[in-house]
């Protein structure tokens, strides 16, 4: 299996998802190698991790989640590192992957995402083994499909071409690599991300002097990014608060349009009604999403997004755009398009008037979250390995 | 003997449209929905008559004038003649060809096709009163035989029912509430008089309703010489065969593809052909056959599912708080004095509105997914409490200028 990173050194969710599927197929009995750009301490038992070691230069390029664009914008000219920099990373990859061949047996190849595919493609050359290219975040939607990095873009469509089977996160996925990367409907699965099971404890209450106030909480967490949609969260609030004065918005993470965000807030003259907490993790973010009333994704494009399932593992109702993979997943959730401020005033507005319809949003996707879990995605995919030996 | 007894329910909710928080106040119109969705009641119905009322009334029509011994039943609720009159005045003209021949007998029921009986008794009696005037208006008749919305039925019920002088009324034939005792003869409510207690036989009639199109089931296809078997075998051992099912089982429930209606068109010849066969209406059954026993039902049964309960009308919290608030406006409404008014907070006590919160297996894609025009439980409540909401508004603003 090549990856880009684990946790707990990962910028986002491709980390988590592999982790999660990795675990799990070696608890269904696949003997797994994981292979890794770069070394760093990790203690996993229940699977071999082995470094590329494509050199100490690429250790700073953690965030596999920029676009190009983003990129430029956030660092600028002055940058240490550019996104060519990713791509010769890329290829580093690859060029460092003939000796884990050589040294490690393997039935099938099975790589995540585009930093991966020019070493997968380069491993299946070598070890004469099917090859599968996962796909958890393509270039279209981390530009939302305005100037896709042509390089990259390029890069994925030779991975899906060269694998022998395409494993998309979800059916919205599976139609971008049809519409844009003009791939071959039969040829890509469908397998779901899922979460691991954890009993989450109710935590000390957050915000507490706001909700004593009678205030409200509705949320936003995630990357502040174009393709998360947080300006459309801050447009439907607007309109929320010519209702219900008395709530608060909730922004919990980070990205290049957060200063967009702030002064859409001002300009709209409900600035006062946000607050910004920045990055959290762990018990931190599990609080905030306990303290909520509820949580709204307005995702552009979102491949599958996982954060949602970890709300609902919080107790908080979720309300997330038809442009996210997980919505195909979810029944017991409020569904918008991104772009429909009013439905989404309307229905946040439903939420927090009606506490009966926040409640059984609550059990009802709680029940509904017994069901998505890695060992199902694992079986999925030994399936398909199946196929190939 | 036996007698078969059929009885056909006909009813469309009017849906409550996609009525947003932004539409409080402003916007009193909760019905009119012109979209090319399932929330159109008027696409709707014309879809549902041209693929089933049409069609089934040409073939009743036929088998009427054919067999003399032929006859059928029906209930109609309110909202659907109304309904009718507006937008398909042909159906309710067709309908009335089939009246006309003596052989149908129409029941009583709630106008709004509601479950008021089990929230406010005053309102119950009133829906059932106005029922009765439009089936005098429309059709002529008075009639003798009760059936509550989705068949709920308890000895409350029929002891009112009693009371108000009804032959018969109708209700599941559960097999907890019969035990040892079959559902084809006629019975006796605990506690009533003189009414008589028909009880579905849900396995004839389910046979037809739900598995007639299953390709899985054992039976698959359904002919009509062996289902005239099965009716036969009770022969001896039962006087009254019901089978009560919705009339949409005819060309919407079941297609027409599968041989429905060819089904229906050859069933009474199957069932005459053997000597001691008949049909009869409801009120016909309870007039002819003497009560074998007293039926026992304390609590609530429904025809609807496997729970034969009202949980996919009131089981969560949202249909509870929805139902709940509609019914707590009543004495408002009342006070109003308003016909609009009175008539909209009627209309939101339909209970197909509660039918689309349920979210028992909603995850499943079964039946209650397939006959919801909402795309969830949670969207039908969002629309149904912003529509209830603008309605108490206009109560108390109503109120308001009355003082």
């Amino acid at each position: 299996m090549l990856g880009w990173e684990l946790p707990p050194y990962n910028s986002g969710g491709l980390g988590e998802a592999c982790l999660g599927l990795a675990r799990a197929l070696s608890k269904n009995g696949v003997e797994v190698t994981f292979v890794l750009p770069q070394k760093v301490d990790l203690d996993y038992d229940f699977m071999r991790i082995v470094f590329a070691d494509i050199g100490e230069d690429f250790k700073r390029l953690q965030n596999s989640y920029l676009s190009y664009r983003q990129w430029v914008e956030s660092y600028g000219k002055d940058a240490g590192s550019s996104p060519f920099d990713f791509i010769s990373g890329a290829l580093r990859y690859a060029e460092n992957i003939s000796d884990i061949v050589k040294k490690y047996h393997t039935d099938i190849i099975h790589s995540h995402d585009w930093l991966t595919y020019p070493a997968a493609i380069a491993a299946k050359e070598l070890a004469r083994k099917p090859m599968l290219a996962h796909i958890h975040s393509t270039e279209i939607d981390r530009t939302g499909g305005h100037f896709p990095n042509p390089i990259v873009y390029k890069i994925e469509k030779d991975g899906f071409e060269n694998a022998d089977k395409v494993l998309s996160v979800s059916k919205y996925t599976k139609n971008i690599l049809i519409e844009d990367y003009s791939i071959n409907p039969n040829k890509i699965d469908v397998i779901y991300n899922a979460i691991d099971k954890v009993s989450i404890r109710n935590l000390p209450p957050a915000l507490t002097e706001m909700k004593n106030l009678g205030y409200k909480v509705v949320l936003y967490l995630g990357r502040i990014t174009l393709q998360k949609g947080p300006e459309y969260f801050v447009r439907a609030a607007r309109r929320v608060l010519e209702f219900e004065k008395k709530t608060i918005f909730v922004v919990v993470g980070s990205g290049d349009m957060l200063e967009r965000m702030i002064s859409e807030a001002s300009y709209s003259g409900i600035l006062d009604k946000f607050i910004f907490t920045g990055f959290l993790r762990g018990e931190e973010k599990n609080r905030i999403m306990q303290a909520a009333d509820l949580f709204v994704m307005p995702s552009v494009s979102e491949p599958f997004g996982i954060v949602p399932l970890e709300v609902i593992s919080n107790r908080t109702p979720v309300m997330l755009s038809r442009q996210c993979g997980v919505s195909e997943i979810l029944n017991h959730v409020l569904k918008i398009d991104f772009w429909d401020i009013e439905e989404m005033a309307n229905k946040i507005i439903s939420v927090l008037r009606f506490r009966c319809l926040h409640d059984d949003l609550v059990n009802e996707s709680g029940k509904e979250l017994i069901n998505i879990n890695w060992d199902k995605a694992a079986q999925k995919c030994i399936g398909v390995y199946n196929q190939f030996i | 003997m036996p007698s078969i007894c059929l009885y056909f329910q006909v009813h469309q909710p009017l849906r409550v449209k996609r009525y947003r928080v932004f539409d409080v106040g402003i916007n009193h119109k909760y019905f009119d929905d012109n979209s090319e969705t399932n929330l159109n009641n008027k696409k709707v119905l014309q879809k549902v008559a041209e693929k089933s009322y049409l069609p089934a009334n040409k073939i009743l029509l036929e088998l009427l004038k054919k067999y003399p011994e032929f006859k059928i039943s029906y209930s109609f609720s309110g909202v659907f003649l109304e309904q009718l009159k507006s937008y398909m005045p042909k159906v309710l003209r067709s309908f009335r060809k089939l009246i006309e021949t003596g052989r149908v007998e129409i029941l009583s029921e709630t106008y709004y096709h509601s479950l008021a009986f089990f929230y406010s008794k005053n309102e119950f009696v009133s829906q059932v009163e106005l029922h009765k005037q439009v089936i005098k208006d429309t059709f002529g008749l008075s009639p003798k035989v009760f059936r509550n919305t989705e068949l709920a039925y308890t000895n409350d019920l029929a002891f009112w029912a009693d009371k108000a002088g009804y032959k018969a009324i109708l209700a599941e034939g559960w097999d907890p509430v019969l035990g040892w005792r079959s559902p084809n003869f006629v019975y006796k409510p605990k506690g009533a008089k003189r009414i008589k207690l028909l009880m579905k036989n849900y396995k004839l009639s389910d046979d037809i309703a739900f598995r007639f199109s299953e390709k899985s089931w054992s039976q698959w296809p359904l002919t009509t010489d062996k289902f005239a078997a099965w009716v036969n075998a009770i022969n001896g051992n039962g006087q009254v065969v019901n089978l009560f099912m919705d009339y949409e089982t005819f060309g919407e429930h079941q297609w027409a593809d599968n041989g429905i209606f060819e089904f229906l068109r050859d069933l009474p010849r199957a069932i005459l052909s053997h000597p001691d066969n008949n049909f009869v209406t409801p009120s016909e059954a309870a007039k002819r056959y003497p009560a074998m026993d007293e039926i026992d039902v304390p609590g609530i049964i429904t025809w609807a599912d496997t729970e034969r309960d009202l949980s996919a009308w009131m089981g969560n919290s949202i249909q509870s708080s929805a139902i709940r608030f509609i019914y707590d406006l009543e004495k408002d409404v009342n006070k109003t004095r308003n016909k609009k008014i009175i008539e909209d907070w009627r209309r939101l006590q339909t209970s197909d509105h509660f039918y689309y919160m349920c979210t028992k297996w909603f995850s499943d894609g079964d039946v209650h997914k397939y006959f919801n025009p909402y795309e969830s439980p949670y969207d039908a409540f969002i629309s149904y409490m912003n529509a209830a909401t603008d309605l108490k508004f206009r109560i108390e603003k109503k109120l308001k200028s009355k003082n």
